[in-house]
């Protein structure tokens, strides 16, 4: 199958990876290997490592021609969120921003109420929103009414390589809502973002499992490759999967006359 | 000859909606090419978790009548997964059967020479007394489509007197607006049910000649203007027949399957009524709808929004009732009477005339009784209104 045509299209931006990248826990000159063998076009960026002043700014390490994602981590509600994505947009890291706001050190998990706010607010100034969120049906189509651009549940707390720990909610959002579902944080290995994507998420961002790997851009690259093969089975549509023992029961439509 | 009004413009009176709901569903009329599908769709569609429309029209495609069987099958197992022994009882109750609209195969029509009549306030209740006693608990109110003869005061005040006998009050009226809707359910109602007959609006055009009706796009956005007036459920229907059966199935499922996308607390409830096939017409006609494609349309809306309620109208024989609602139907009308002020027996007289027949005219014991040998629940009540 060709999938040249096949693009994910985020806030009227076309991208040919379904790929995003993560840029923390990096010694800084290992990103621009991984961000090559990964195929990716988008990485993301933590706002505040972002701003360097004397050390070195991780910034210098990513390849201009990547779509800069810059998270909000660092935020614990909403008004915090809005004003690290304005800092952003000034220091002219463009539109895009995902909305990260945690106020739980232990687990990290998004604080899903203050990620609505965030998003209408930032939508509103013109953002190309893409939350975080734990997997609420509710919540994603809130969030598609606030503006958002994508929707970004997570598979499993952040930076555990637990997997898709939540698969059938995303799998619910998947069906349930117009935007690009993006499968982010939990996932750890290629087979796990490679599942996600057979069940239909237009991409997976991946940071930890890549990070922290014996071999950082084989790492990558295998992950690029369970991506692109997931895909490509979701296209493809799956074969069928028999019942075991569904023997043959007696009919159920006899009873029907004229 | 009279001249006819545009079909497609709306009348001073009728409430626009911003909605996109109806060019997405002609959209997808108009593009259902029902002889494109082979086997392998019908077998792909069926081994899906979640069905999309593409699947949906696969299993109302010609082809997939060789697989009637599995597809019964299938829904079988969905209207198990969701609804369980569970089959909901109800009776509609006409009162009034005044119409201003000239539909050409309509008995209510207002060009025919039928008795008219509207019920008062005291025969409503004592029609309602008589149905409560049979042990319903869900009513559905019909009228004619006047707004003169059964003008938005006089459906409320019906409506209100039902909520005094019963638990679960629809009505199934002309379309109003979206504040009469509001009126409407502060009276008690919950449900409202209007079927569009044929999502084809240039056949529509040729078949509903003069009144309101005539109308389409007005007509379309009524479930919509249903749910900002705050009821609960809405109910569709393609009078399958009137035009190609299948696109219009097709139409209907993407109604109801949008309206559920847009409004999520909106419950969807579909009915399956036909027009029969004249028995002994030589020529076979491919459009037409026997019962199994009936039951083909009923199984795919069951197998494409599984959640969904289905009624099953008393216009089908005893027989196909009784095994619809073990495959698909989730819900089923009992002592029907379609003439006007014909429930409270002990009047015995029957004020105005029918608009069809109906082929089975069990009473509500009985249909209980069946119900229940076919080792399902008969359920006379799952709500309470708030």
């Amino acid at each position: 199958m060709n999938n040249d045509k096949d693009k994910l299209i985020i806030g009227g931006h076309e991208f040919k990876s379904r790929f995003i990248l993560g840029s923390g826990k990096y010694s800084l000159d290992l990103i621009k290997a991984a961000i090559e063998n990964a195929g990716a076009e988008m990485i993301t960026l933590a706002l505040r490592r972002a701003a360097g002043g004397k050390v070195a700014n991780i910034l210098d390490y990513i390849p201009k021609n990547i779509t800069l994602l810059p998270n909000t981590s660092g935020a614990r509600n909403s008004e915090e969120a809005v004003r690290i994505a304005r800092i952003s947009r000034e220091l002219g890291c463009g539109d895009f921003v995902k909305i990260e706001i945690i106020r739980d050190t232990k687990y990290l998990l998004p604080d899903n109420e203050q990620t609505i706010k965030a998003t209408e607010i930032l939508a509103k100034e013109g953002f190309v929103v893409m939350p975080y969120m734990y997997p609420d049906l509710n919540v994603a189509r809130d969030l598609k009414n606030a503006g958002a651009a994508a929707i970004m549940p997570l598979g499993a707390p952040i930076g555990t390589n637990k997997g898709l720990c939540t698969k059938e909610f995303i799998k619910i959002i998947i069906d349930e809502v117009d935007l690009p579902v993006i499968v982010d944080a939990g996932i750890g290995r290629p087979s796990q973002a490679c599942e996600a994507m057979e069940m239909g998420a237009a991409a997976v961002m991946a940071n930890t499992a890549i990070a922290t790997a014996g071999n950082v851009p084989k790492m990558a690259e295998a992950f690029k490759k369970a991506i692109e093969s997931g895909r490509t089975a979701y296209l493809s549509g799956l074969g069928r999967i028999l019942n075991e023992g569904s023997a043959a029961s007696s009919p159920i439509t006899g009873f029907l006359r004229d | 000859m009279e001249e006819k009004i545009d079909h497609m413009t709306y009348l001073s009176d009728m409430e626009i909606i911003q909605s996109e709901i109806m060019d997405n569903v002609i959209n997808c009329r108009d593009n259902y090419d029902e002889n494109k599908y082979t086997d392998a769709d019908v077998k792909y569609a069926l081994q899906k978790d979640v069905l999309a429309s593409e699947d949906f029209a696969a299993l109302l495609s010609p082809v997939a009548l060789n697989y009637l069987e599995e597809i019964a099958k299938r829904a079988k197992a969905e209207t198990n997964k969701h609804f369980g022994n569970s089959i909901s009882m109800f009776t509609p109750l006409y009162i009034s059967n005044y119409c201003e609209n000239y539909c050409v195969y309509c008995g209510f029509n207002c060009k025919n020479k039928i008795s008219r009549s509207c019920l008062n306030a005291e025969e409503i209740e004592n029609e309602m007394k008589a149905i409560a006693k049979t042990g319903l608990q869900e009513i559905l109110i019909l009228t004619g489509e006047s707004r003169h003869k059964s003008d938005v005061k006089y459906i409320g005040e019906a409506c209100k007197i039902a909520r005094k006998y019963f638990k679960v009050v629809g009505i199934e009226v002309y379309p109003m607006n979206t504040d009469e809707y509001a009126y409407l359910h502060q009276c008690g109602v919950d449900y409202v049910t209007v079927f569009q007959e044929t999502y084809n609006s240039e056949k529509y055009e040729t078949l509903h000649l003069k009144g309101h009706k005539r109308i389409f796009p007005y007509r379309f956005n009524t479930q919509e203007r249903a749910l900002m007036g705050g009821m609960r459920g809405v109910g569709l229907a393609a009078l399958l027949g009137l035009d190609d059966f299948r696109k219009d199935a097709f139409a209907t499922g993407m109604h109801g399957y949008l309206l559920q996308k847009k409004y999520p607390h909106a419950e969807i409830s579909f009915s399956c009524p036909r027009l029969r096939p004249i028995i002994n017409n030589e020529r076979i006609n491919p459009r037409d709808v026997h019962e199994r494609q009936l039951l083909q349309v009923i199984c795919a809306y069951r197998i494409f929004m599984p959640f969904a309620s289905i009624t099953i109208s008393t216009r089908e024989r005893e027989g196909f009732r009784n095994n619809i609602i073990k495959i698909a139907a989730t819900k089923i009308s009992a002592g029907v009477k379609v003439d006007i002020g014909s429930h409270n027996v002990e009047n015995n007289k029957v004020k105005g005339d029918g608009q069809f027949e109906i082929s089975d005219g069990r009473g509500v014991d009985e249909v209980y009784n069946a119900i229940l040998k076919s080792g399902l629940q008969p359920v006379m009540s799952d709500y309470i209104y708030v």
